[in-house]
């Protein structure tokens, strides 16, 4: 009896724990009701702060253009997963939103990683697919229904190295890499390439693995070759954790980063160690345009927070979509394709986004210093050509 | 030459942690000859139970000691009562069938910990409050030592020496060690090998809790899947150490803190990544099942028929 009744406890708590499973979307292939857009980002996972403010830009996005009365008169509906920021979870959500819940579109994911395990999926299912903030350039190289409205890394690797080599006069650099990551390899193969070229020198690359919990030793080893800078590529996670473990060993040398710092959870880990670090990232909260002024309102009145770059981006690839929706004046797939390509000159908050050969977006950067919790604005370092510089994704 | 002192002391503080984990691996092992592979799970616990401790109890606002010690143990308190209850309702039933059956057992125990609190709380990485004001000293030449790392050699040192003298030194040691000699015997003996037991868990869950607040302070970043690989670097300390020996958990801890540190800070210069900080422990646990079976300071124990 006692047996049966731990079994019948532990079935219990099975089953408590499922009960909070989605409910299915429904299926859209119609042109009447809404128009369904899928979203996956990591929602509860370890970049889960990456997630949450792609999706909340997007979703306030899709409200405005509901608001002022949909695309042709239908609305738009978003339907999101939660990949926990797993390639092989991203994979899967995806397949579900193109087969099961009939998504015409799909935005997502942020981390490079993810997006690159997910857009075979889409380019397969001939679903256009927009990525807000994936910086990796093998991401639309993927097929041609992958587009992205941020810039790439070999762009964002460039702004730090002439930051670093022109307005901080570093002779002397270090990289402390995230081994696994598409987008941290790419930051640092071109972060590399340019800071030598402006006449730098990178005397050591360190690297570690997501999940890591010490990173002494590689700090260590930086420290006794006393670079000018060290740019550590990598996520918010890990960085906070670096840069406080870099004070700790009394570091000095400013920390410089790229976008996948942003998030409020790095001054949580890192405090004031972060203090003097700089950071490449897609715009600046403080930039006085009205057009970002009442984004960050908007968003701060809905969410009650400031906007990062990543619910910037998310909302810019909505109202992308969103633009592109109405241009082609149809929901079908190789049509609305065509319209995403198209886009030329479109306003958004991270600056005018226009698609080039390649679906990226070419647009400027900012380099942004850490102060105290905020972001200060230092310069905007445009792009050279027309066109960001083309190159090859690093293997991976 | 001061940086080799800083790895050497970087090494010493992860090592020291280790050496905290091991401990517990290495005590139940001694007693109940059970690989408790939930006890990595425990460490994760007593972070967690720390940092909702410091936010309860109002200690998150800022540094303070007060605070520090008031959560290290609240946190050892419960984490040893989580520990006991882990012995009780999952162990216990299962300990009169055959040791690969509590093997299963501990195995499915770890994952029901880990997706427990990946359910509730989420995967996303936390910011443990900072108890500690930080602060680096200098030794000499470049070579510096911050005040966690300071708390984390005290701490760990005294609470090493609390376990001895337990040991040692009390009944409930005394009782412990005959436990460990032969269960049945101890119970025919008289003593309360169910209450012993369950101290023995009681005391591993707290040495891994104080590893895991002290970790938190020296590390901030806190997730419910911390404890696997950290967990799984602690057994393989305790195996190197000897299992069931507890002097040989502490070596055993040091020694992996030292050898891990070591390949990330001058494997590259000898073609080693830096990536394969985790693969020495596990390269260690392969040679020393090959040439030590027993350990460093193990000693072979006769199988009984």
């Amino acid at each position: 009896m006692k047996r049966i009744a731990i079994a019948l406890l532990v079935i219990a708590a099975f089953v408590f724990s499922l009960a909070c499973e989605r409910k299915g979307g429904n299926g859209n292939g119609s042109t009447t009701g809404p128009i369904v857009v899928g979203y996956y980002g990591d929602l509860t996972g370890r970049t889960s702060n990456f997630g949450v403010s792609t999706k909340r830009g997007a979703e306030m996005a899709a409200d405005e253009i509901n608001k002022a009365g949909g695309i042709n008169g239908r609305t738009i509906q978003i339907l999101s997963e939660d990949d926990e920021g797993r390639p092989e979870k991203a994979a899967t959500v995806v397949t579900k939103l193109i087969d099961q819940d009939k998504v015409i579109a799909l935005i997502g994911e942020v981390a490079s990683g993810n997006t690159l395990a997910a857009a075979p999926k889409a380019q397969a299912a001939k679903v256009p697919m927009i990525s807000p903030s994936s910086t990796n350039p093998a991401v639309t190289q993927v097929g041609d229904y992958i587009f992205r409205v941020c810039f790439i890394d070999p762009f964002q690797g460039e702004v730090m190295a002439k930051f670093a080599a022109n307005t901080l006069k570093a002779k002397t650099a270090a990289i402390m890499l995230d081994f696994n990551s598409p987008y941290s390899r790419g930051l640092t193969e071109f972060f590399e390439k340019s800071f030598t070229k402006l006449g730098g020198k990178v005397v050591s690359k360190q690297s570690y693995t997501q999940g890591d919990r010490d990173y002494k030793g590689q700090l260590t080893s930086i420290r006794s070759l006393n670079p000018d800078v060290i740019y550590v590529p990598g996520y918010y996670g890990e960085v906070g954790v670096i840069a406080k473990q870099a004070k700790q060993l009394d570091i000095k040398a400013p920390m410089l980063g790229g976008d996948g710092w942003d998030a409020p959870q790095l001054w949580e880990l890192g405090g004031d160690a972060l203090n003097g670090a700089y950071m490449s990232n897609h715009y600046s909260v403080e930039d006085p345009s009205p057009a970002i002024q009442k984004f960050v309102a908007d968003y701060k009145t809905r969410y009650s927070i400031i906007p990062d770059a990543l619910a910037a981006l998310g909302y810019d690839a909505m109202k992308v979509l969103a633009d592109s929706l109405k241009r082609s004046g149809t929901t079908n797939g190789s049509k609305l394709r065509d319209a995403i390509a198209a886009t030329k000159d479109f306003a958004g908050v991270t600056g005018v986004i226009t698609i080039n050969a390649e679906r990226n977006a070419v647009k400027p950067a900012v380099v942004l210093k850490l102060q105290d919790g905020k972001y200060v604005y230092q310069e905007t370092i445009k792009p050279d050509t027309e066109g960001a510089p083309t190159a090859q994704a690093p293997a991976q | 030459m001061d940086t080799f002192v800083q790895q050497l002391i970087n090494g010493l503080t992860i090592g020291a942690i280790y050496a905290l984990i091991a401990l517990g691996y290495t005590m139940v092992y001694g007693i109940l000859r059970l690989i408790n592979f939930a006890h990595g799970d425990i460490y994760m616990v007593g972070a967690f139970v720390g940092y909702f401790l410091a936010f309860q109890l109002g200690f998150a606002a800022g540094p303070s000691l007060v605070g520090l010690g008031v959560v290290l143990i609240g946190s050892m308190i419960i984490a040893a009562l989580v520990g006991m209850a882990v012995e009780r309702f999952a162990y216990r039933p299962v300990r009169k069938y055959s040791r690969m059956t509590t093997l299963i057992t501990a195995i499915g125990v770890s994952l029901l910990i880990e997706n427990l609190f990946v359910a509730r709380l989420g995967a996303a990485p936390r910011a443990f409050p900072q108890l500690l004001r930080e602060q680096s000293y200098s030794l000499f030449g470049n070579a510096a030592i911050s005040k966690s790392q300071i708390l984390i050699f005290a701490v760990s040192i005294l609470l090493m020496l609390l376990l001895q003298w337990i040991i040692f030194k009390t009944k409930v040691g005394t009782a412990m060690r005959a436990v460990s000699f032969n269960l049945n015997s101890a119970k025919l003996m008289g003593i309360n090998t169910d209450a012993i037991i369950s101290i023995t868990f009681a005391l591993g869950s707290a040495l891994a809790a104080a590893g895991g607040v002290l970790t938190a302070q020296y590390n901030p970043q806190i997730d419910p899947l911390m404890g696997i690989i950290t967990g799984l670097k602690a057994f393989v300390a305790a195996v190197l150490g000897g299992i069931g020996n507890v002097p040989g958990a502490v070596l055993g801890g040091l020694l992996i803190g030292l050898a891990e540190t070591f390949v990330v800070g001058y494997g590259q210069n000898i073609g080693v990544p830096t990536t394969f900080r985790d693969a020495v422990a596990f390269a260690i646990l392969i040679l020393v099942l090959l040439f030590r079976p027993t350990g460093l300071l193990g000693t072979t124990v006769q199988e009984k028929v």
